[in-house]
């Protein structure tokens, strides 16, 4: 009797210590057709690869909800797709494990890591480049009228092109659009940004459209406020546009002109309990396959590999195509700004 | 002894006195009564310790409490404590500050000190980042024979006296600060007390959610008098049949009710196109992420908490107090307002401080459907919560939420007496 319950006792315990041991992996990111390229081709292959099982859900970036788990010290996620105009500052404040380079996957050609990823895919060690994106703003053919917008200038001009514009509700790129529409020259803009009469200017930018501007929090928002006539100008992520308009066939277009092109990141949370595994995973989806899997939705591969594989066909919708008339977004200016603008910014927003 | 004697001999026909001995029965009998009503609510009591004084009482203690730029820069505090508050610290407290800084760069903890200063002083936190960073690549040995040019360097907020009173005053470990800024004030160089040079947000704030609060209270008192009126005073099988249509969206999931509001009140929605079918107006009204919407959302969802108390209360009024109103003479509206409803105002004062209580407290229905316009005091709380993370605001903001609802209960005592309140 007493060796029965003493064998049930251990099967028990054995039963629930099981789930505890094969750790599921948290994978974060934005969810949208980013996340489904990236389940596709990096969460999906390595589940079939290893037998672990990844967890995978969506996120709207920022560093706050990362803060908060290393702060209370409840690590609920592992691996994090990070913007770069946030990577520096979650860096800079521990918030992230650094990823050493040395355990990065050689590329298809066998050209070595280090030499195969673009330098700025490698530029922070808290991070290791995903893709290159941009932002920028889209109208949708059916309801922006006669005359189409061109320019950042349009954006911020409601006498010209009236109606809701929307954008995510943050200051940062909202901040560089705004000087930019006030004439401040592009490579000018964070020097400008970084005194308190430029900050001024910018939110002064922001008042002027400020009854016409429509906010959201997550990129999957934008090009649905396009869609449904919730805007008729809409800041995105140009892969989300790209894929409103090749999948769902929508009348979108995309103005390029100023666009502030960053890349993501896969970071790892500090003090996350399943490091090693957290590093496997990053190894694996920053392969050259992996990787090139996300021109999907028209962002470029951070490797050199990668880009030999791109479609010939979607390289016009790229960002790397748009780099001129583009702008860098600065993760050091926002890791420095990033506190005091943002509570200006949401002081702002509640005047 | 004597005076459990004297106690107990009330129960004993007079003249006889307990013995010793049955007293002691007595009081053991007693004793174990009352630890057998103790032992049954001690579920209930630990409960409510934990689930609800303990949090509330961390709240209260984090909103005063801020260790967090004391535990990081020691040294400079203690430096700090000599100097006047006039002009520039000594070179000795800004080179302890650059030397502070180094290490918190390489620690990865210079974001924590800059978020900490900035809380004090806005704008902060980027010349205390810039320069932990600049200051990451220079050499000890440099840094103590040079610290304070290089600090005074590398940006010029570190010569103004203003910045070094914000660090020693963040610095203290348990401070009336974030009350004062939830309150939209802040101290000036001397220390007294101004109203806050940055934005003024919060008083506003506040204002404007009791503002709404009242407003919904209003508009459901309007709308769940009359219903209440007819609930109570149908035959049972219609009056049955109407509770059912009340209770029925009580029943459903807040967010359901909350996002089906949404789909009535967007730019394509349903209301809308109806008014622009009918020709009402040619273009759609914008009611979604306003104010209004967060008003007409909330009257939805706390109509219930109005109508059941009311409802209750009419239930138990007899009819014949009107009829003999009516019969002696008084004309029906004046016998309405001189006799019914004054029999009524138990349940409206429950309903109505039930209604208000509740939301001033609210959060999803703002959140959800409120756009910038319809936001209150409980959405900036979660917003320093969730987004900027600065939990001792959030902390103080609640508190005072917590203080005025008190505040406003004692006054309503006061004018209509709490006793008078009935819920059923």
């Amino acid at each position: 009797m007493k060796l029965t319950n003493l064998l049930a006792g251990a099967a028990v315990l054995a039963l629930m210590a099981a789930p505890a041991l094969a750790q599921d992996l948290t994978a974060v990111s934005f969810g949208g057709a980013y996340g489904a390229a990236q389940k596709e081709h990096m969460i999906d292959p390595y589940m079939a690869e290893t037998g672990a099982k990844v967890l995978f859900e969506d996120y709207s970036g920022g560093i706050a909800e990362i803060k908060a788990q290393v702060e209370a010290g409840n690590i609920q996620w592992d691996v994090v797709d990070i913007e770069v105009i946030d990577l520096e500052r979650a860096c800079s404040e521990g918030l992230l494990e650094v990823i050493p380079r040395d355990i990065l996957p050689a590329g298809d050609d066998g050209v070595a890591a280090e030499d195969d990823f673009f330098p700025a895919a490698l530029a922070n060690e808290c991070g290791v480049g995903v893709i290159f994106w941009s932002i920028i703003y889209a109208y949708s053919s059916e309801t922006i009228g006669g005359e189409e917008p061109s320019t950042i200038g349009d954006f911020f001009d409601t006498a010209k092109f009236p109606g809701k514009r929307a954008m995510r509700k943050r200051p940062q790129v909202n901040l560089e659009w705004a000087l930019i529409a006030d004439g401040v020259a592009a490579n000018e803009v964070y020097d400008v940004l970084s005194t308190d009469e430029g900050q001024a200017r910018a939110f002064a930018k922001l008042d002027t459209i400020r009854d016409d501007l429509v906010w959201f929090d997550s990129w999957s928002q934008a090009p649905q406020l396009l869609n449904d006539g919730g805007a008729v100008m809409v800041q995105s992520a140009n892969g989300r546009i790209f894929g409103a308009i090749k999948d769902d066939g929508r009348p979108f277009k995309m103005v390029w002109d100023n666009n502030v092109f960053d890349l993501d990141v896969w970071a790892i949370v500090k003090g996350t309990p399943n490091l090693d595994q957290a590093l496997d995973f990053v190894k694996f989806a920053t392969g050259t396959k992996p990787l090139s899997g996300m021109q999907d939705v028209a962002y470029g591969p951070t490797r050199r590999s990668g880009s030999a594989l791109v479609d010939p066909a979607i390289t016009e919708d790229l960002p790397t195509a748009h780099i001129d008339e583009g702008l860098k977004a600065d993760g050091i200016f926002w890791a420095d700004f990033g506190e005091s603008l943002g509570e200006k910014f949401n002081e702002w927003l509640l005047k | 002894m004597t005076a459990t004697t004297v106690q107990d001999s009330s129960l004993l026909p007079a003249g006889r006195a307990l013995t010793r001995e049955e007293a002691w029965f007595a009081r053991r009998e007693l004793n174990r009564r009352r630890l057998t009503a103790f032992m049954l609510v001690t579920p209930l009591l630990l409960f409510i310790g934990f689930a609800f004084f303990a949090p509330i009482a961390t709240m209260l203690h984090r909103s005063v409490y801020s260790p967090t730029v004391a535990q990081l820069i020691p040294d400079t505090l203690a430096e700090l404590q000599s100097w006047d508050g006039q002009g520039l610290p000594d070179r000795a407290v800004l080179t302890t500050m650059a030397v502070d800084l180094k290490r918190l760069a390489s620690e990865r903890t210079s974001g924590k000190l800059g978020e900490a200063l900035n809380r004090g002083l806005p704008g902060t936190s980027s010349a205390v980042k810039s320069t932990a960073r600049k200051l990451r690549r220079v050499e000890d040995t440099e840094l103590g024979a040079n610290g304070a040019a290089l600090l005074l360097e590398a940006n010029d907020r570190w010569a103004t006296p203003e910045l070094w009173r914000t660090v020693r005053a963040t610095g203290q470990i348990y401070t009336e600060r974030y009350f004062l800024t939830a309150l939209d004030l802040e101290r000036d160089a001397e220390g007294a007390v101004q109203v806050r040079e940055a934005a003024q947000i919060y008083v506003q704030l506040y204002s404007k959610t009791m503002r709404i609060a009242l407003i919904i209270t209003i508009l459901t008192l309007l709308l769940g008098y009359p219903l209440a009126y007819v609930l109570a005073n149908s035959p049972s099988r219609i009056a049955n049949l109407l509770m059912v249509m009340v209770l029925l969206p009580f029943w459903t999931s807040l967010l359901v009710r909350t996002t089906s509001w949404i789909a009535l009140l967007q730019t394509n929605g349903v209301i809308n196109s109806v008014l622009m079918g009918v020709g009402v107006t040619s273009e759609p009204l914008e009611m979604l992420f306003t104010e209004f919407a967060t008003i007409i959302a909330m009257t939805h969802i706390l109509l219930p908490f109005m109508v059941l108390p009311l409802y209750s209360v009419m239930k138990g009024i007899d009819p014949s107090y009107m009829r003999a109103a009516l019969s002696l003479g008084s004309r029906p509206i004046p016998a309405f307002f001189r006799v019914y409803f004054p029999m009524t105002l138990p349940g409206l004062s429950a309903g109505a401080l039930l209604v208000f209580i509740i939301s001033v407290g609210y959060y999803i229905t703002p959140a959800l459907v409120g756009g910038t316009d319809g936001q209150m005091i409980s959405n900036i709380i979660a917003f320093h919560m969730q987004q900027s993370n600065n939990w001792e605001l959030a902390a103080a903001l609640g508190s005072l939420l917590l203080a005025l609802i008190i505040a406003l209960y004692w006054i309503y005592d006061r004018l209509v007496g709490a006793g008078n309140i009935k819920l059923g």
